[in-house]
């Protein structure tokens, strides 16, 4: 997202609230979450591609909702009409390329009339007919197909296979494909929201939702690019309620919009020319210098993510929709199971709902030990919450680094918390308990981030020898 | 306290509107810098065109630039200040901080009057006398007690002045440096961005504060990599074929006039130098390729080059200055991507002939 991207967002958001303050702002903010989707993509080498992306979030979007909703409730009046208005609203997107503005919404001139006539009717005629078939067959498939695709767009290698592919279907140099060419704005947030509703609705605790409200949940303008990731019934009751912002409402955008701007734009951006990154990780020949580098990478990572959630917010709040907080201070906590608490919050959450909760209750049924239960889950847990991130050997490694740290810190509390309760029962103990907590804490993230940002277990473990030169 | 929103609001905007038009009436806070503080000074001025990769940008700021650089230390007692000033061959295009010729005249542990004398890089990857004034007129502050001056004709062409970005964009500057010394340049030439009172607002001043601040942050990893330039992994070998009849040289014809090239810029910068100054020409590619005969390489054709170095001598013996001409000390496999770029290897040999023929004056620094 660029100030840019942000400043049109904040207009057209306030159009919305202020001319059409009740539920009608609901079609605004479907229209312009759509459009979003677009002009948000990044422009790609594979030709047409920065469009079929877009349009096939949307049909995937279209496909979960026909899954989610009951057959009955489909076919309204009201949901017609949206369909509709999203496949006008493609239409007149592709026939901005005969305009000479081909661009101004789109990352590059859209496709023939013809290949955006095949794409609607693709879009639509999918979803449709494979809403007919058994849902408890159905969701476990579109759910596979969308992990499957999460990991596709993950994996450097896969994605490099999809771009040749593509290239070569699409008569384009097959030497010249790289892993970048798929990049897909929003799909790891936009994925998970869809899997939400599916299991949900598999589970028969789904929300009813209109395909208005369904879209605009998926794809909230806002959100889209960095979370945070909604729940939908939290979502819709927003959604429906009629809003003109309060005075705590503008305090709370004001704020958040300050501070968004602050962290993302002046102070991330400005770490980023010395942070931690695969080059200077290379090249860096003295260890307190390397520390530097560390922390700086902390706090930029810390800032930018948490700069984007302010940012997000705050928009949200000015359409009426309290979005999930993200960031909870999560450097000043004494303990990695409270900075997981407050860490990437929506993510965290959604995978306890969805993978540590659902594995610990399959695991209580089993003969294994309560440490055993708590090493699995914490360690499957945060391994696919590092797969999340991407497909490779160092994200594992992050995964499994933070999965072990859970692991310790919780027998570790198991052990000596009421030790170290009982010793920490002066002002100045509890501060120091307080504090070295915090300052390991903080530095057991940080050195996991060394697992993050470097491309590969060598590099990383370059990086680490010059952190602790132990030779 | 609990301020509310609104009002906070107006108060940010009031206090950056009141910011922004006295920023035009404070004093140049470009000079407060964390190098030589918290990070060690740059051997050489700050440039680079891929700051990403070179942890060093381009700036047009001449105290930040000098701010940044290690001469900016208090110079010791028992220090001999050279300063060696010239275009992107001093600065050391594709040469690691120890390699350009500075360092390696400071590798040869030379003494004048006593002392020790220590090379500062003051070179600038871009060609032009005026824009070789402009740095020496600032660096007088840094008490030198010598100037090493290296030229080369490509430096002269009076088109060629002000096209230096670096010139351009100190225009006040360029004209204080035209009235003190009666240069026969135009301070209201188009080339030079003159300077508004909107353009030192804050807005307008923009660029140059994110400039400033992003030099500052990369003081962080030229701190940690000591690296300040990008090194390709290869890079296109000099030109050494010409066409045939290819006996340009800007817009100048056969004999080469004096008048159209300009030494009054030279002889201003030598006769008001804050220290005494040696002038070299420098050493550059001289080319056995086709019509070699016609160019000696890229940039001169002969007939200018030879006219030029006549000219030059002369000039030099006539007034009495320190010259040395080293036009063809180096064979061509010493020159990297440009006629005038050297290998480590060029350079050291550079910095040998020098260290054996400069013999500065014991005189206390102006």
């Amino acid at each position: 997202m660029t100030l840019n991207h942000l400043a049109i967002g904040i207009v057209l958001t306030l159009l919305a609230t202020f001319l059409f303050g009740g539920k009608k702002r609901g079609f605004f903010l479907f229209t312009f979450s759509i459009l979003a989707v677009y002009a948000l993509q990044p422009a790609l080498p594979i030709r047409y591609l920065d469009f079929y992306l877009p349009t096939t979030a949307l049909g995937l979007a279209l496909l979960a909702w026909n899954l989610a909703t009951p057959r009955e409730a489909r076919f309204s009046r009201e949901n017609l009409l949206s369909l509709g208005w999203l496949c006008l609203l493609i239409l007149l997107l592709g026939l901005t390329r005969i305009l000479p503005f081909a661009s101004l919404l789109t990352a590059s001139a859209p496709p023939r009339l013809e290949l955006v006539l095949i794409a609607l009717a693709a879009l639509t005629g999918l979803p449709l007919l494979l809403g007919y078939a058994p849902k408890n067959r159905v969701i476990p498939l579109a759910i596979v197909a969308l992990i499957g695709l999460l990991a596709l767009l993950k994996t450097p290698e896969i994605s490099l296979e999809a771009a040749r592919l593509l290239r070569d279907w699409n008569q384009q140099a097959v030497q010249s494909a790289t892993s970048f060419d798929i990049r897909w704005i929003g799909f790891s947030y936009i994925a998970f929201r869809l899997i939400h509703t599916l299991y949900d609705s598999l589970k028969g605790r789904a929300p009813a939702a209109s395909l208005q409200e369904y879209i605009t949940f998926a794809f909230f303008y806002p959100a889209l690019t960095a979370g945070p990731i909604d729940r939908l019934e939290r979502f819709i009751k927003d959604l429906r309620a009629s809003f003109l912002p309060s005075h705590d409402d503008w305090d709370f955008i004001i704020r958040r919009l300050a501070s968004g701007l602050l962290k993302k734009f002046i102070l991330a951006d400005s770490l980023a020319l010395m942070a931690l990154n695969p080059q200077n990780a290379a090249q860096t020949l003295f260890t307190g210098w390397a520390w530097v580098l560390l922390y700086a990478y902390a706090f930029q990572i810390f800032l930018d993510f948490s700069g984007y959630t302010d940012l997000a917010l705050a928009i949200g709040r000015l359409a009426g929709v309290r979005l999930p907080e993200n960031f909870n201070q999560p450097y000043l906590k004494p303990n990695l199971t409270q900075f997981w608490n407050n860490w990437h919050m929506s993510l965290t959450q959604w995978f306890r709902a969805y993978v540590f909760n659902p594995l610990t209750r399959a695991l209580r049924g089993t003969s294994t030990p309560v440490w055993g239960i708590i090493l699995l889950t914490q360690i499957i847990t945060m391994t696919l919450i590092g797969l999340w991130h991407g497909v490779t050997l160092n994200f594992i490694i992050w995964g499994l680094w933070h999965g072990l740290g859970l692991f310790i810190h919780n027998r570790w509390q198991d052990a000596f918390r009421v030790k170290v309760e009982a010793w920490a029962s002066t002002p100045p103990r509890r501060i120091l308990t307080s504090l070295s907590g915090g300052l390991l804490t903080f530095h057991f993230v940080a050195l996991g981030w060394v697992w993050f940002v470097l491309p590969g277990p060598a590099s990383a473990l370059h990086f680490f020898s010059l952190l602790i030169p132990w030779k | 306290m609990n301020i509310p929103p609104f009002r906070a609001l107006l108060k940010g905007l009031t206090l950056a509107v009141i910011l922004s038009l006295l920023l035009p009436l404070l004093p140049e806070a470009s000079q407060v810098s964390a190098y030589n503080l918290l990070f060690p000074g740059r051997p050489r001025l700050p440039f680079g065109e891929t700051p990403a990769q070179s942890y060093n940008l381009s700036l047009y700021d001449i105290p930040a630039m000098f701010a940044a650089h290690e001469i900016s230390q208090p110079k010791a007692g028992d220090e001999f200040r050279v300063l060696v000033l010239g275009d992107s061959s001093v600065w050391g295009t594709l040469l690691r901080p120890e390699e350009t010729l500075p360092a390696q005249l400071n590798a040869h542990n030379l003494a004048f009057c006593g002392k020790a004398a220590r090379f500062y890089n003051l070179g600038y990857p871009t060609i032009s006398l005026t824009k070789d004034l402009l740095l020496l007129d600032y660096a007088a502050r840094f008490q030198p007690d010598a100037i090493l001056w290296l030229t080369t004709l490509e430096a002269f062409p009076l088109d060629k002045q002000l096209a230096s970005p670096l010139a351009a964009n100190n225009a006040e500057r360029i004209a204080s440096l035209i009235s003190r010394y009666r240069l026969t340049l135009d301070p209201r030439d188009l080339a030079l961005a003159q300077p508004t009172y909107w353009s030192r607002t804050l807005p307008g001043q923009r660029r140059a504060l994110a400039d400033l601040i992003r030099l500052q942050l990369y003081g962080v990893p030229w701190a940690a990599t000591g690296i300040d330039q990008f090194y390709p992994a290869s890079y296109p070998p000099p030109q050494t074929d010409f066409e045939e009849q290819d006996d340009k040289f800007h817009d100048l014809h056969p004999p080469l006039d004096e008048n159209q090239l300009a030494y009054p810029i030279l002889r201003a910068g030598i006769e008001h130098s804050p220290a005494q100054v040696w002038l070299v020409n420098e050493p550059m590619l001289i080319s056995a390729g086709e019509n070699g005969h016609i160019r000696y390489n890229f940039f001169y054709p002969r007939w200018a080059y030879d006219a030029y170095r006549a000219q030059l001598a002369d000039l030099a013996n006539r007034v009495g200055w320190n010259y040395i001409d080293l036009w063809d000390l180096l064979p061509p496999e010493e020159f990297t991507n440009s006629a005038i770029h050297l290998t480590p290897a060029g350079e050291s040999l550079l910095a040998k002939a020098l260290a054996e023929r400069i013999k500065f004056d014991c005189y206390p620094a102006k």
